[in-house]
């Protein structure tokens, strides 16, 4: 600091400066990342309220007791619930609502996949409207939308009598696991078709391009270098279908009648109906612990692929 | 299929293609007007022209990655026609490599044996030799991603070569890189070109490099090839004004053609030079800046062409100097060698300026 600054010019705007130490850039440092935390708070608090405490409690409940009458009662912590977790009705609930998640996930790609990319090669202007057309369903409400698809199922449902018609079936799918899975395809369907699009609208046309040039068919351009770039797309868009596919409660309530129970429905009749709360809090943290597995899984290809 | 006749055998050949682009309004943009031209086998060729004059539609047209509107391409002697690019004998260095960002630098470099279902072992084979030729062993595992601009395009390079095309398409593939290193590449891509012996259509906008590299180069402006030659014909005997110009520097002399083998300048002032131009056409006589002389008022040599100014501006730029010069209608530059100080006019000197005919062309315009 030989030179001498003005004295005006010396002082930043955040107050006076110092030669920089080591000392004063930890300081700076944490004063910045407490501004992080303050701006946050407001946000973390309400998560804190509202989601991480009940999920304690939920988790709580997983390790507590039953009483005869009914009743929680927060003591004798043991795993009796989680045992109850091997009987052939959770099992065969558990095994069935994974067949129906993992089949609306593989139906969702199948639907989803030529659509976005279809999406994703069209004019801008084109673009941004199909992609509003997309988003259009979540103007109303889930609820009502499944409703809806009820008046269609029904007997002399609009459906049922086009089925009817063509002669190949009597045309009665409500509250079967078809309906189930036609009512989560419908509803998740945009949740795979807006990470297909942000993958593959990505992806460098000129690869394609240059695939062609090096003897590939449009088959084998798509084969090796346009699914493999949109393959982060894929797995973001498995994950945010099957993830509530496997919770699913209010289609399969809705749609599925009471026959052919899933975890979601399950979880559901221990609380109310079998005043249960120490299993329906067990199966609960399962299939919350198979999400989390899923997600991290999906976090782990995707960071290490891109 | 090939032609029989005597000389070098054509590798690519264009008559009369046409390509217009449609945009949603109905108007039309005419990016390639009925383009004729032929390149010989081994030949290093260059389309130079400035930024959407229609070079790389054609090198793309080639390719087969653009469908022409109208005309013929025949590669050797065989008509493209609407074939696929898969199915044409050529490969492009794309502007921007396009190297597959999953695939390993062999990967990428064995993609199109691969597609071709060349066996896994000569494949091995032939993917090693290419990497040789670049020089790129130590990257063979490496992911494109972990490359600099340079390795970059040397994978592009190889990954083009390694399938043996015919004619082998480079679309600006230098563009990307800083100059010291585009120099070395155009040294090495000229002598990897007299290595494999394949014909190389080389689309650039900068002109020193296609001046330097080219066998041939064709300047293309608004869709036209405005000339075809020698990149030395193309510097000394330019046709048109925008080729003048657009290769190197040029001073241009508005004039009229009186015979075939006179113009008139623009003050009066007749000069015995022969054109082709139709008589009565205005025309543009050009030099360039290093074929023009200064001499004090009346000292230049005999059997020269003349022309009388005053010195405005000297720039003195180490290996040479220019000479700004004031001619009564019009400024010429003259760039001579770094002279001593006392050779040196000053400005406000009255000189000569002079130039033999063989240097000066007519171009139109």
């Amino acid at each position: 600091m030989s030179v001498a600054a003005p004295p005006d010019e010396a002082q930043g705007v955040d107050g006076p400066s110092e030669v920089a130490t080591p000392g004063l850039e930890r300081q700076s440092e944490r004063a910045k990342a407490r501004q992080g935390f303050l701006l946050g708070l407001p946000a973390i608090l309400y998560l804190l309220v509202f989601f991480v405490i009940p999920l304690g409690i939920v988790v709580a409940y997983s390790f507590a007791t039953r009483t005869r009458s009914g009743r929680t009662e927060l003591r004798d912590w043991n795993l009796n619930a989680y045992a109850r977790l091997g009987d052939d009705i959770v099992l065969t609930v558990a095994w069935r609502s994974l067949w129906v998640a993992a089949l609306t996930t593989v139906i969702c790609i199948l639907l989803a996949y030529p659509l976005a990319y279809f999406i994703s090669t069209r004019s801008a202007v084109t673009r941004n409207l199909l992609l509003v057309g997309i988003m259009i369903p979540f103007w109303s409400n889930f609820l009502i939308r499944t409703y809806a698809w009820r008046v269609l199922l029904d007997s002399d449902g609009l459906v049922t009598q086009m089925v009817q018609a063509t002669g190949l079936s009597d045309g009665r799918i409500l509250f079967t696991t078809n309906a189930v899975i036609l009512g989560l395809v419908y509803g998740y369907l945009p949740f795979m078709v807006l990470p297909l699009y942000a993958a593959i609208e990505r992806i460098d046309w000129s690869l394609v391009e240059g695939a062609r040039d090096l003897y590939a068919n449009g088959w084998g351009a798509f084969r090796r270098v346009v699914w493999p770039l949109s393959k982060p797309g894929v797995v973001a868009g498995s994950i945010l279908v099957f993830v509530p596919s496997f919770g699913a409660y209010v289609t399969p309530a809705i749609l599925g009648g009471n026959k052919e129970g899933l975890l979601g429905s399950y979880i559901v009749l221990q609380f109310l109906s079998a005043r249960n709360g120490p299993v329906g809090s067990a199966v609960s943290v399962v299939v919350l612990g198979v999400m989390l597995l899923g997600t991290l899984l999906y976090f782990r290809s995707g960071g290490k692929n891109l | 299929m090939h032609d029989t006749t005597d000389g070098p055998r054509t590798a690519v050949e264009l008559q009369g293609v046409v390509k217009r682009f449609g945009d949603r309004s109905g108007t039309e943009v005419t990016a390639v007007d009925n383009l004729d031209l032929t390149i010989a086998d081994g030949e290093f060729f260059s389309l130079l022209g400035p930024s959407g004059c229609g070079k790389t539609t054609t090198l793309r047209m080639i390719a087969g990655l653009e469908l022409p509107t109208a005309g013929s391409i025949r590669i050797h002697g065989e008509e493209m026609g609407l074939r696929p690019p898969n199915k044409r004998p050529v490969n492009t260095v794309f502007q921007n490599y396009a190297l597959f960002p999953h695939m390993t630098v062999a990967k990428n470099i064995g993609f199109g044996l691969e597609m071709r279902k060349v066996p896994a072992g000569e494949r091995a084979e032939l993917i090693d030799w290419a990497i040789q030729l670049v020089e790129m062993g130590s990257m063979a595992h490496r992911k494109p991603g972990q490359l600099s601009g340079g390795q970059q395009q040397r994978v592009a390079l190889a990954r083009a070569l390694v399938n043996r095309p015919e004619v082998l398409l480079l679309d600006e593939p230098l563009g990307a890189l800083d100059l010291k290193l585009r120099q070395q590449m155009q040294h090495e891509l000229k002598s990897l070109q007299r290595e494999v012996g394949i014909t190389f259509v080389y689309v650039t906008h900068d002109q020193e490099e296609a001046v330097t590299m080219s066998d041939r180069i064709g300047v293309m402006h608004d869709g036209r090839l405005l000339q075809v030659d020698t990149p030395e014909a193309i510097y000394e005997r330019p046709t048109t004004r925008f080729v003048a110009d657009f290769i190197g520097q040029s001073n241009f002399l508005a004039a009229t053609v009186a015979s075939a083998d006179e113009v008139v300048l623009a003050n009066g002032q007749r000069l015995r030079l022969s054109s082709d131009r139709p008589t009565g056409e205005a025309v543009a006589v050009t030099v360039r800046p290093e074929r023009l002389t200064v001499h004090r008022r009346g000292e230049a040599p005999a059997g020269l062409h003349h022309l009388e100014g005053r010195v405005e501006t000297v720039t003195y730029l180490g290996n040479a100097i220019v000479y700004g010069v004031g001619i009564d209608w019009m400024h010429l530059e003259v760039r001579c060698p770094a002279t001593l100080a006392v050779d040196r006019r000053d400005v406000g000197d009255e000189v000569t300026v002079s130039f033999e005919p063989r240097h000066a062309a007519v171009v139109t315009g």
